[in-house]
This record gives structure tokens, C-alpha cells and sequence, in this order.
């Protein structure tokens, strides 16, 4: 079923990651980013590693949906290593025909899958312990200074919760559409690949027909509670930055400097 | 009488092996034979819609069998389609499931799919049409344009256009104003009498169900609690109320006049019925109206 997918999901908790600001996750998140795709070398990527594996371990989250949440990638970590693992330079350590196998090729196919890895981990536990609208809501004070160029961020924030809002809801729908689908004898695990686009056909049009209706319907609703886009509007749950936030900052800060002491003190492998 | 449909020891859980595990329906064991109408009532979340997609195989039990004809469905995953033309099945809400251009292409789009062509499948198509109530002139219209009820007929006759033996409808009456009700209920009836198949209709409405059904299966908390004739089921009242189900209201009042000594008799089900017996009761008693 479509439901069974646990990446993106919220699982509600009171560990302490739960509770730091959101907008400090998101800053942590994008160092983070950085900070994998700059390791070069396997200290530099065992400091990163061991961070976020302590920082899961925080999280109180069963690591089974972790796991769960991997599931959905597995096919591009597999891709992009079997790729990375034929395509290094050097001497070939093997050799079959026009396939060689170099040391490059396997640090190379390592360290990709570990940082698709580490990514996919560091975003799930993002949305795992930060519900959506803390999501947005740190995401419009972040981008508040965008602003001055007269970029529209309450109406981005407020179209990125809806659409978050509705995920559920349309795989919901999805379901029942197939299913009724099916009852009438639609045919979606075989053929070829065109019979196969064909077979979309009875479920996409009336999802995109049931996605415009609860458009109408959820603006209807908006307007009724008068709302009129950003300008004046207050928070229920405003959101601070507390001496919580100050040590992750400082943690994070750490985890650079460590990988930027690895990177330099030793030769890179990639 | 044939039996069409049987199941044995069925059950589902939700979720199996995951903390969101639920059972959901629990060891069913009963036969339905050819050409009954069949009521299925229950409460919320009693296993009723889960126990119906098992039916053609839309669901696959977790334990258990479900016999069609005499064949387990589940003996050749691979035939299973072939299932789901023979078990008919309407959803609630199906007017949600419309997307071709036109309703008549919607209608053939099962049938279709069954391998019916040429004169076969305009044959099919129009006569589902005719027994979900879809207007000729509707035919040629986009699905889209047309009323709430008229696109739910529209989606029953897309299920009946595949002649499926048994129908299976999951409150198809939900959300229609009274005489839309009526309409729909007796069509469905209509169909029953003049094509002689199996019919299961799932319903919270238990003046339908009281109205239409042969046998009745009621349904709690995953488990099968009933399945017997209309009359009988909706004469154990309190057992019914103690599960949060009703009888229907005529059912009540008569059953309330036999407890203050009228003689009257049990597993009246219509309001025809009631003035039947009360009729000559009145006349006996001396009542003036």
C-alpha cells in the first residue's frame, strides 16, 4: 500500500530533539548537508557518521522506522555505488573486458552511498520530530528577510503547510480510487510499459478532480474565517530560541571544525 | 438451493507485524446461496467494508478462504481478476471513481476490461444503465457534468455493466436526499428480482436493510454476531441495541404494543405490514379513529 511509506512522516515525542526550535534543525540540517558532502576522507566521515547516529539515538524514535524510512532509497544508493564503483581513476586492481575495479572506484562508491545514507537519515530525523507546521513556521521566519525583494514568503509558508496538509489525505484517496479501480477490473501489474501508463489514466483523473474540489472547498473555508494572507496576523505558538538551541549551535560547530581538522591533517581518499 | 459464496475461518489484520497491527475481521464462517439479497449491517468499524473487499479478492485474508462456486478465490493469485468481475463491487461514495469522457465509455470501462465487445458490450452498457436509473440522454455527457446522484448511478451501472453473479454494494445510498433513497433502493431491488443474482447490501439504514434483505449478517467488533433471516434478527431488539444498533422504528412501536398485551406478532419489519395486522386489531378492539 502507498500508506506503508514512513519518510516524511511526524512522530510526536518530548525528547530533546523534539523540543529544540525548529529553525535551529533547519540551520543544523543545511550545515549538515555541507558538512557530508565535504568529508573527504574516512575520519572526516566517521566524524560525521558518528554524529548522526548519536543525534538518531537522541531522537528516542524506534530505529526500525529509520530502517523503514531507508527502504525507499535503497534502489539509488545501490545505482549510484555500482556507478561510482566502475567509474574511478587509477590503476585497476581488476580488470574484465572493459569493466575495472579501482581502489578510487570503491572509496569513491563508499563514501557516496554512506553520504545518501547519512542525508536521507539526517532529513527523516528532521520531519520525524518537527510536525509540519513547525516546519513551516520556522521555514517563513528563516526566509522573513526575503521580504526586502518583496518575495511572498507568508503565502509560500502557507501553500507549502497546506500541500503538506493534503499528502495524507491524497494517498488516502489513492487508495480508495485503486481500489474501486481494481473492482472494475483495471489491470495495473502488467503489461507493457505503455499499457502500464495507459492503466494511470483511471487513477489520476479522478484524483486531480478530487484534488481541485478540496482546493475549492479548503479556500471556501479560509475565506469564511476571514483570512486574508499574511499582513497582521499573530502565532498561537510562537517559537524561541532557548539555551537548548545555543548547545546544539555550539555542537554543530564542533562536528565542522572536527571535520575541517580531518580533511586537512589527512590526504583525502575522494 | 446453490451455494455461491462461502466463507471459511476468515480473518484480516491491518498492519501485520507492525505496532499499528489490528485485527479487523475475525473467523467468519458462513454461505451465501444464489440469488439471495443479503443485508450486512454493523456498526463503524465493525469489519464490514474490510469483509466485503474480501469478497473479491480486493483484500487478501490474512486466514481463512473465501470459496467462490466452490473454488477458492486465492488459488491462482494470478485469476484473481476474473474474481472481481464475477463479485461486482460498488463502494461508497463510488461516483469518485468517474473519469472517462463520456458516461456511456464509463459505464463500458469494465465491461471492457472483462473482454465484452461489439454488440455484447452496447447491450451490457445500456441495460446497466437502464437498472441504475442513468438517463439515455446522460450517455453522451461528460461524466463530470452531471448531478451527485446522477454520477452515483452512473458508477453503479459501471459495476453492473460487468454482469458480475453477485453485487456487492457498500451504502450506496449514503448522502442522497430521501427520494434519491428511494429511488436508488428500488432500482436496486428492481435489479435483484429481474436478473435473479446475488445482492449484498451494506447499510446503517436499518429500514432499508428491514425492507429488501433475505438474511441479514450482523457484524461487531470484527466478529460475525448474526446471520439469519430479516425477521428473526431484527426480533432479537435488545440484543441489537446492546451491540448500538437499531431496529427500525415500526419494529419498536409493535414490539412495544405485544408488551402491553396486544396481540400482535413479532419481526414486523414495514409500515405496510403494521397497518396489515393493526387494521383488523382496531376493528376488533372498538377503536374509533
Amino acid at each position: 500500500m502507498v500508506r506503508d511509506v514512513s519518510f516524511g512522516q511526524y512522530f510526536p515525542g518530548r525528547s530533546i530533539i523534539h523540543r529544540l526550535d525548529p529553525r535551529a534543525k533547519i540551520l543544523m540540517f543545511i550545515a549538515y548537508i555541507v558538512i557530508i558532502f565535504c568529508t573527504f576522507n574516512y575520519a572526516a566521515l566517521a566524524v560525521t557518521t558518528l554524529f548522526t547516529a548519536v543525534f538518531l539515538v537522541m531522537t528516542k524514535i524506534a530505529p526500525k522506522f529509520y530502517v523503514k524510512s531507508l527502504k525507499v532509497i535503497i534502489f539509488i544508493v545501490i545505482f549510484t555505488s555500482l556507478l561510482n564503483l566502475f567509474y574511478g581513476t587509477g590503476n585497476p586492481i581488476w580488470q574484465w573486458g572493459i569493466i575495472k575495479l579501482t581502489m578510487n572506484g570503491i572509496n569513491r562508491a563508499l563514501f557516496v552511498s554512506v553520504r545518501i545514507i547519512c542525508l536521507i537519515l539526517a532529513s527523516s530525523c528532521l520531519t520525524f520530530t518537527t510536525s509540519p507546521t513547525e516546519l513551516t513556521d520556522a521555514i517563513e521566519r528563516l526566509m522573513k528577510p526575503l521580504k526586502v525583494i518583496r518575495f511572498p514568503v507568508h503565502e509560500v509558508a502557507m501553500m507549502m503547510s497546506l500541500a503538506l496538509r493534503f499528502v495524507p489525505t491524497l494517498l488516502e484517496e489513492t487508495d480508495k480510487i485503486m481500489a474501486a479501480q481494481k473492482a472494475r477490473g483495471a489491470n495495473m501489474d502488467s503489461g507493457n510499459l505503455l499499457s502500464r501508463v495507459k492503466a494511470l489514466v483511471p487513477i489520476l483523473i479522478p484524483l486531480f478532480v478530487s484534488a481541485f474540489r478540496r482546493a475549492y472547498d479548503i479556500a471556501t473555508a479560509m475565506e469564511c474565517r476571514c483570512y486574508r494572507g499574511g499582513a497582521g496576523r499573530t502565532r498561537m505558538k510562537s517559537i524561541h530560541m532557548g539555551a537548548r538551541d545555543v548547545i546544539a549551535f555550539a555542537v554543530t560547530a564542533l562536528v565542522i571544525a572536527g571535520v575541517i581538522v580531518c580533511n586537512i591533517m589527512m590526504a583525502a581518499v575522494v | 438451493m446453490s451455494c455461491i459464496l462461502e466463507l471459511k475461518n476468515l480473518g484480516f489484520t491491518y498492519g501485520k507485524g507492525t505496532p499499528f497491527e489490528k485485527r479487523a475481521v475475525n473467523n467468519v464462517n458462513l454461505k451465501i446461496n444464489k440469488g439471495e439479497f443479503i443485508g450486512i449491517i454493523g456498526h463503524t468499524g465493525s469489519g464490514k467494508s474490510t469483509l466485503v473487499q474480501m469478497l473479491n479478492g480486493l483484500i487478501r485474508p490474512t486466514d481463512g478462504q473465501v470459496f467462490l462456486d466452490g473454488k477458492d478465490i486465492w488459488e491462482e493469485p494470478k485469476q484473481i481478476r476474473n474474481v472481481r468481475f464475477r463479485v461486482g463491487m460498488v463502494f461508497q461514495y463510488p461516483e469518485y471513481q468517474l473519469f472517462e469522457e463520456t458516461v456511456y465509455k464509463d459505464i463500458a470501462f469494465g465491461a471492457i476490461n472483462k473482454g465484452l465487445t461489439g454488440d455484447e458490450l452496447d447491450r451490457a452498457v445500456r441495460s446497466a444503465a437502464k437498472f441504475a436509473g442513468v438517463k439515455e440522454n446522460h450517455l453522451e455527457k461528460s461524466p463530470f457534468d452531471l448531478s451527485g446522484g446522477e454520477k452515483r448511478r452512473a458508477a453503479i451501472a459501471g459495476v453492473i455493466a460487468m454482469e458480475p453473479d453477485v453485487l456487492v454494494l457498500d451504502e450506496p445510498t449514503a448522502g442522497l436526499d430521501p427520494m434519491g433513497r428511494e429511488i436508488l433502493l428500488s432500482q436496486i431491488v428492481n435489479y435483484h428480482k429481474t436478473r435473479g443474482n446475488t445482492v449484498i447490501l451494506v447499510s446503517h439504514t436499518m429500514e432499508d436493510i428491514a425492507r429488501v434483505a433475505d438474511r441479514i449478517i450482523v457484524m461487531n467488533k470484527s466478529e460475525l454476531v448474526t446471520f439469519d433471516d430479516t425477521k428473526k434478527v431484527f426480533a432479537k431488539g435488545d440484543m441489537l441495541s446492546k451491540i448500538g444498533l437499531q431496529v427500525p422504528q415500526i419494529t419498536n412501536i409493535m414490539q412495544d404494543l405485544k408488551q402491553r398485551g396486544f396481540d400482535v406478532p413479532d419481526g414486523v419489519l414495514t409500515v405496510d405490514e403494521a397497518v396489515a395486522v393493526l387494521a383488523p386489531l382496531m376493528k376488533r378492539e372498538g377503536a374509533t379513529w
